[in-house]
């Protein structure tokens, strides 16, 4: 973006540089700095407009959960804390009291536990049935594919009671197992992943298959570290999916001991006497974003890498 | 590096894809031991189809493919011991250039030793070895074209398969390149089929060079061969640039031999010509397609014809003169050969550049009659040569 701001500016300089000192003139489509700097002090000014909608809530979470209680509903909309207190986060991180029953690290552990398993089998079923259907030929391929994209289009919310009769009828409601084995496949995950690794170049593969690898040998060595970005992009989905989870979890489980994050701070609301402590309320949802934050920030930076560079032209 | 000796067959080698689509109708060629031969064709002549069929990326509809006599069809591709070098390189983007070229090794699980000797003898072969560590993505492109011949030497294979590697090079980097290729085949002496659309390439580094159409073989013999002995209007007008001059005229009987009418004007053949073409004796009063090379045109030639200058062409080496003449063109397309309706038909010569040549002048060119070459107008095929073919 600022670079495409700053380029008409480098123009216009040139253009003025290479002008007549005396005359102000300038060339057929080259604006004059006065113009452009006014465009790009609009285009920041939208872009700073937009931002806050964005960060708004969320900053408003942070001043909120250092309000007091009848401080945040005297002013909810308040950015700044009046008067600060740390109360909410004492009760949170158990240094205080609480009215509701507040088991944080259980709580964190579990939502790790399931989050890591479902993240590792997502992306590992979903980068190898995508590599299926974009590569592979059997009988049925075009009938798989559709029923995966069929799914896509099934609202969540109606997949929950049949969800719920199937771990029932399993008896594995209220286990690890029972949570974490209807988030494994992600159809929207295998669609990304296939697509993905049709616009690899298949004569990687070809070169490989001819050097005597096998189908899984190539997918291994070959194919997955070209689709590294695809991976990073399931991974953080699948993350922050499986993290941010609350009505199968509300189905698959409940048990006080399994609950995850999500499911905790829902109690938050409902939790006697805790139903109008936002302070406590926003806290908790900012402990449970902040793993979020973390994981993307951490692999921002590999979306947009192409790592099929140089393997052809 | 110890060569294997390989030879490769097709024999009726047909590719007919699930809707229908005929790819290569019937293809009988072979190629013999340490042979460069080069399939040539324009784009959606099936060049690339046979070479994936050998290379075992394509499945065979009919026909055997034999390679030293054993029929290898249902081969998979690394039983078939073959090394192929793509047109986009297709190098590993994850590992370096060693990796790349080391790759088949380590999945034959060749010792390591073994493995790192040959890696840096092939980077010291190919002008490698600066860059063994670097990945594909920090190479050039003449760079990537190195290491994918080096993973395909590596191999020590029975048949080097080259698909177009010259075709995402720039022209200069090209020229050097295709020199290296051959330099390098000649050197290691392994057989090779080279696919191109460039006839250039195809002339320059094929021992022999095959030119398909439609799937189909129109001919397959030495660049010589080629160039002055084309076996139809396909050949003679793909191969050469600029391509051949090809016009519609009557043979006529100008008394003591034969005459070609072109136009309006007689093209008279002297006694070399008429030992050259036998056969058109015995075609008087028959229409043909008349063939003459640019530089068959303009220098030492007993016949002769006027033509009007349209435009000229300093190259350095030679003057290319753009005229049109009082003749009916004739060309080779898919539905066959086709005529020109307009009277007056393009010809392109080569003269030397010495000669003082105008837009607009009308000049005669001297015409080297043992150069011409005499086509069937219906099938195209080259005429008069021996008995009428």
């Amino acid at each position: 973006m600022t670079a495409d701001l700053d380029e008409p500016i480098e123009s216009a300089e040139h253009a003025a540089r290479t002008s007549s000192s005396s005359s102000p003139t300038f060339g057929v489509g080259i604006e004059s700095p006065r113009v452009t700097r006014t465009k790009r002090t609009i285009s920041y000014g939208v872009l700073t407009f937009f931002a806050l909608i964005y960060l708004g809530p969320f900053l408003l979470s942070i001043a909120t959960s250092f309000k007091t209680s009848a401080g945040s509903l005297a002013s909810p909309l308040s950015p700044i804390p009046n008067p600060v207190s740390t109360a909410a986060w004492k009760e949170l991180l158990g240094f205080a009291d609480s009215v509701v029953d507040i088991r944080l690290g259980r709580w964190t552990l579990n939502s790790i536990i399931i989050t890591s398993c479902v993240t590792v089998g997502r992306v590992g079923l979903a980068s190898m049935a995508g590599y299926s259907l974009a590569r592979l030929s059997f009988p049925g391929r075009k009938l798989v594919l559709g029923l995966i994209l069929g799914v896509m289009m099934v609202p969540g919310v109606v997949l929950l009671i049949p969800r719920f009769l199937i771990l029932k009828e399993l008896d594995i409601r209220n286990t690890y197992m029972g949570m974490i084995f209807p988030l494994l496949v992600d159809c929207a995950a295998i669609y990304l992943m296939k697509q993905n690794f049709e616009a690899l170049p298949i004569s990687v593969e070809e070169a490989a298959r001819i050097d005597g690898a096998s189908t899984f040998r190539i997918f291994r060595s070959i194919v997955l570290p070209m689709a590294r970005p695809s991976l990073i992009a399931v991974t953080v989905l699948s993350v922050q999916g499986a993290w941010n989870e609350f009505t199968m979890f509300l189905v698959a489980t409940d048990k006080p001991e399994l609950k995850t994050l999500t499911l905790g701070l829902a109690q938050f609301q409902g939790g006697l006497g805790s139903g109008s402590n936002y302070p406590l309320l926003l806290g908790a949802a900012l402990l449970t974003t902040l793993p979020i934050i973390v994981v993307f920030f951490t692999f921002q930076r590999y979306f947009t890498g192409d790592a099929a560079a140089g393997s052809d032209k | 590096m110890a060569r294997p000796m390989s030879t490769l067959q097709l024999i009726h080698l047909n590719k007919t894809y699930e809707n229908g689509y005929e790819a290569v109708p019937g293809l009988d060629l072979g190629i013999d031991d340490g042979e460069f031969l080069v399939l040539v064709g324009p784009s959606g002549c099936g060049k690339s189809t046979v070479l994936r069929m050998v290379a075992g990326l394509e499945d065979v509809t009919s026909g055997d493919m034999l390679i030293d006599r054993v029929r290898v069809n249902d081969y998979s591709p690394q039983q078939r011991d073959i090394a192929m070098v793509f047109q986009n390189y297709a190098l590993y983007p994850n590992m370096t250039v060693g990796e790349n070229i080391a790759f088949a090794m380590k999945l034959r699980k060749v010792d390591k030793t073994t493995m790192d000797a040959k890696v840096k003898e092939v980077a010291d072969l190919l002008e490698l070895t600066a860059v063994v560590n670097r990945k594909p993505g920090q190479l050039s492109g003449g760079q990537r074209q190195r290491v994918a011949m080096g993973r395909a030497i590596v191999r020590e294979p029975k048949l080097f398969l080259m698909d177009e590697p010259l075709s995402n090079l720039d022209a200069k980097l090209r020229v050097q390149t295709r020199g290296e290729i051959s330099r390098l085949q000649r050197r290691l002496g392994i057989t090779t089929m080279y696919v191109t659309h460039d006839q250039v390439e195809a002339m320059t580094m094929g021992d022999r060079v095959a030119v398909l159409r439609r799937g189909h073989l129109m001919q397959c013999a030495s660049p010589q061969q080629l160039y002055h002995a084309p076996q139809n209007l396909f050949v003679a007008q793909f191969i050469g640039s600029p391509s051949m001059n090809v016009v519609r005229a009557t043979v006529i009987d100008a008394g003591h031999a034969p005459a070609l009418a072109i136009g309006t004007q007689t093209l008279a053949l002297d006694d070399a010509a008429c030992a050259r073409l036998p056969g058109l004796r015995s075609m008087i009063g028959r229409d043909v397609a008349v063939g003459i090379r640019p530089e068959g045109l303009g220098k030492d030639g007993t016949g002769s014809l006027d033509v009007d200058v349209e435009l000229v062409e300093m190259l350095g080496a030679e003057l290319l003169v753009h005229a049109s003449i009082e003749a009916r063109s004739v060309k080779q397309t898919d539905d066959g050969v086709e005529t020109g309706t307009d009277g007056r038909s393009m010809i392109v010569a080569s003269l030397d550049t010495r000669n003082m040549v105008k837009v607009a002048e009308r000049i005669t060119l001297s015409v080297d009659t043992r150069q011409i070459h005499i086509f069937d107008l219906s099938t195209g095929g080259a005429i008069g040569l021996d008995v009428d073919r």
